[in-house]
């Protein structure tokens, strides 16, 4: 056995060092460990300085001891590599660990151990811990809002019926795939609007949701047989036409009829709130904003000069105030701007709002894929014979969306969390609805579940959009 | 040809003519309809509402123009302050992301995907209406570092009281005056002589040793007024004496850092890793130490990939701080748009003046950056 020499382990007393250095390193673990878990104190007859940080001394000299290079044991040169590799970085990995084990029992013991789940009063929520009882009792208001309770299969059914329609791209056959992009863009949209402003509003409206869904059906069938150059064309307008025909010509007495009947109880707006009131702004702020913000990307690189400055007035007006003044816009000073007798409603003007807002950022994120084609493929395109917008459809578009994906996913998700904000024109969604309910008299003192209950789900649809773009970028990734 | 080019842009022009006109025409119907005069005339006169907490003397008997400028500083102060700890926090947790400490990194990585996905808004709510509000009442708190009191009603900090404060500002303005002029010419020396002075030892150097001759011969003197308890009845208690931070804004200042600084850590990253290790490799190659390497080879580069949307992060968090009324901060959202607004009923003038703001706001700062980009953009032939 050669000599030791603590200052610097070496691989000729490997196993001295190694049991040493481990036994070290487990100890100090153990000992906060049972101080956090166990509030007992191993170390508590040293002086109290000296006990809090003995922990992070004997783990030092742990890690110390088993920073050895090339020892021969994957796990320790594993562990060495990652964690260990100079003095410093071992403390600051110890620090983390502590960290970890001190925070995890108050955590626990708040979201699950201490905290009540069973009950509908306030009165279970005795304890230290969370009271999801709250949550539990409000869950409806914080889903729906104040739409009317025995009224909410209409919401439900209109996004489990458009969650369905979007899922078609993924079942689609080859002979339909051709179609997609026409029905992602025009027929889904349009089906969406009249789930939205017509079924779950309801009232004598719903008939022109019931009018628009025959429209589709019917022309979806006529389709079918339609000679294949003439279907654009026959899907934008036919079911447009034969909703117009159906409303106000053939069914318009029936109407004032069934109007008199009860069809479905009218909601106004107002009372739509919650988390549904947040899907249903993010998605149509989604599907307008797009493709304002690609018109105006195409302006700002247009060779007419007048456009071009238009257009980039428009953006940078539109990126340069905050969402927050364009919302008191659209509440205090829009109604001015407009004929007296002539009403959009509150929740319409909001999403006007958002949708001219996003569509400038959108613009600047499409305009730098625009940007980042190389020349070439524009002269390419214009040597084959291809005019302005076949060259932009066919050959430009593709490959510039192609490479902003991230940036475009970065817009929407920033759509998704600026939501919150209508609550400037009086709407409530989930973040709203928290606030009103925690000033509600019974069950005062509850802010913190709301938030945390909130910030669980919006996080969740965050992420998972986020890792969404991530997987689609990587599958529309061509090398070049 | 012609012809072809201008028709398209004679359109674009006359429909964006046709809407405005349209808007301005009902507006003008409007407001003669409601009996409301335009002008900016109100701005002079007496705004009778008072603001909770101004960086100028302010009153109800000021003008509804102070009231502006109340708001304004506000949100200017509220930003600097985010903006200031939004980047120490986003340039550390940017660095740990890059670390081979995988306890670190993945440490970051948690706190930016944490925090980057849930809404300002919440964030704010929740530092505001839940976390701030589990805070000690005023009799009940203890000090911090014996001087601090961090309470329900905000944070109390010792105020400065300067004795000659202006010798001071001169003396931190003639250390830098002298660092600047050393530096130029240490890089005269080194560019004939090829000699290195040690510059960053002089700099550090001045920046003390001026500012404490001021206090020795320039008759400089600080001294700190700690907040006191101060009882106003039976249950109620304030700190007198010293500064005091409203919890709006320590819950406003708190939320936009932690959000912001998950944006500024992305770039930071982007930036370092921007970044070919050939360059690293290269640089070693030819002598130079680790610190060396980081200075002259690394930072140059990697601050050309950062800078540019780190600046476009500061404006984010400039417009964010409008946010601010939704926790009734007086920024100038709340006090001009809300309440000024509230009172007078000149919705286009007001929401007019707020936007154009924050729109010269952000277009300085972005002529200022194409500016910068323009001078550090690597010039090709």
């Amino acid at each position: 056995m050669s000599k030791i020499n603590f200052l610097k382990p070496d691989k000729e007393n490997l196993n001295t060092f190694l049991y040493l250095g481990s036994f070290l390193f487990v100890i100090s673990v153990i000992d906060v460990f049972l101080n956090s878990f166990f509030s007992l104190n191993i170390t508590g007859f040293l002086p109290s300085s000296l006990s809090f940080i003995i922990p992070i001394i004997l783990g030092f000299i742990g890690l110390h001891f088993i920073r050895i290079e090339q020892s021969g044991y994957k796990f320790l040169d594993q562990v060495n590599k990652n964690i260990n590799t100079n003095n410093f970085n071992a403390i600051l990995s110890l620090l983390i660990i502590f960290i970890i084990i001190k925070a995890t029992p108050p955590i626990l013991s708040w979201f699950v151990v201490d905290a009540s789940f069973a009950g509908d009063s306030k009165d279970v929520c005795s304890g230290t811990g969370a009271c999801w009882t709250y949550i539990k009792v409000w869950f409806r208001r914080f889903m729906y809002g104040m739409y009317p309770n025995a009224e909410q299969w209409r919401i439900n059914l209109s996004f489990i019926a458009l969650a369905l329609l979007g899922s078609v791209g993924y079942f689609a056959t080859e002979k339909f795939k051709k179609y997609l992009t026409l029905y992602y863009v025009v027929i889904y949209p349009f089906i969406a609007f009249l789930f939205i402003f017509f079924f779950i509003s309801g009232g004598p409206v719903f008939f022109d949701f019931s009018y628009g869904i025959i429209a589709a059906v019917i022309s979806i069938i006529i389709g079918f047989f339609i000679p294949g150059r003439f279907k654009f064309y026959y899907f934008i307008f036919v079911p447009i036409t034969l909703y117009i025909a159906l409303k106000y010509f053939i069914f318009y007495e029936e109407l004032i009829e069934l109007g008199k009947l009860d069809g479905l109880n009218w909601v106004e707006t107002g009372a739509w709130g919650g988390l549904s009131l947040t899907f249903i702004i993010s998605f149509f702020c989604l599907i307008f904003c797009f493709p304002i913000g690609m018109a105006f990307a195409l302006g700002r690189r247009s060779d007419f000069p007048l456009i071009r400055y238009i257009s980039i007035g428009f953006i940078e007006f539109w990126r340069g105030v905050p969402l927050i003044t364009v919302l008191f816009m659209s509440a205090v000073m829009f109604p001015m701007f407009l004929p007296e007798d002539f009403f959009i409603d509150k929740l319409v003007r909001a999403i006007i709002a958002i949708s001219l807002f996003e569509a400038a950022y959108v613009a600047e994120v499409i305009r730098g894929g625009l940007q980042a084609l190389p020349r070439g493929q524009y002269e390419a395109a214009k040597s084959l014979g291809m005019g302005y917008w076949k060259m932009h459809i066919f050959v430009i578009l593709p490959q510039a969306l192609k490479l902003v994906i991230p940036g475009i996913a970065n817009t929407f998700l920033a759509l998704v969390k600026d939501t919150p904000l209508i609550f400037v024109v009086g709407l409530l969604e989930i973040v709203g609805m928290l606030n009103l309910a925690k000033t509600n008299p019974e069950w005062l003192g509850f802010a913190m579940e709301g938030y945390v209950f909130a910030a669980i789900i919006f996080w969740i649809i965050c992420y998972a959009m986020s890792k969404y773009s991530y997987n689609l970028e990587q599958k529309y990734k061509t090398e070049r | 040809m012609k012809l072809q080019k201008i028709i398209p842009q004679l359109i674009t022009v006359l429909v964006v003519v046709l809407v405005f006109g349209f808007f301005t025409y009902n507006a003008q119907i409007n407001m003669e309809n409601r009996g409301i005069d335009f002008g900016y005339g109100f701005l002079s006169q007496e705004s009778s509402f008072d603001v909770q907490f101004s960086l100028i003397e302010y009153d109800g008997s000021h003008s509804y123009f102070r009231a502006y400028l109340v708001g304004l500083l506000n949100t200017i102060l509220v930003s600097i302050i985010g903006i200031i700890f939004a980047t120490i926090l986003g340039v550390i947790v940017g660095v740990a992301r890059l670390s081979p400490n995988y306890l670190i990194n993945q440490f970051a990585a948690f706190y930016v995907e944490f925090f980057r996905n849930i809404p300002l808004l919440l964030q704010i709510f929740f530092w505001y209406f839940a976390a701030l509000r589990a805070l000690p009442l005023p009799q009940d708190a203890d000090a911090m570092l014996g001087v601090f009191f961090l309470t329900i009603k905000g944070l109390y900090v010792p105020a400065f009281i300067w004795e000659n404060l202006n010798v001071f500002l001169y003396s931190i303005i003639a250390a830098i005056i002298a660092i600047v002029v050393i530096r130029i010419h240490a890089r005269k020396v080194q560019e004939t002589q090829g000699k290195q002075l040690p510059v960053f030892w002089i700099s550090v150097g001045l920046i003390f040793i001026l500012p404490l001759l001021s206090f020795l011969i320039g008759g400089v003197s600080l001294s700190f007024e700690i907040p006191q308890l101060k009882q106003l009845a039976t249950t109620s208690f304030i700190y007198e004496g010293g500064l005091s931070l409203p919890p709006e804004l320590i819950a406003l200042t708190l939320s936009l850092a932690l959000y912001t600084a998950t944006f500024i850590a992305e770039c930071v990253r982007a930036g370092i890793q921007g970044v070919g290790k050939g360059q690293k490799e290269a640089a070693a190659s030819i002598g130079l130490n680790p610190n060396q390497v980081l200075k002259l080879v690394v930072m140059p580069q990697a601050l050309r990939i950062i800078i540019p949307p780190t600046t476009n992060q500061y404006l984010n968090l400039t417009k964010n701080s409008s946010l601010a009324a939704a926790i009734a901060y007086p920024d100038l959202v709340l006090v001009f748009a809300g309440t000024a607004l509230m009172q007078t009923g000149k919705a286009i003038e007001i929401v007019s003046i707020t936007m154009l703001t924050y729109l010269s706001l952000s277009i300085s700062i972005s002529i200022l950056m194409n500016w910068y980009n323009k001078k550090i953009a690597i010039k090709e032939k």
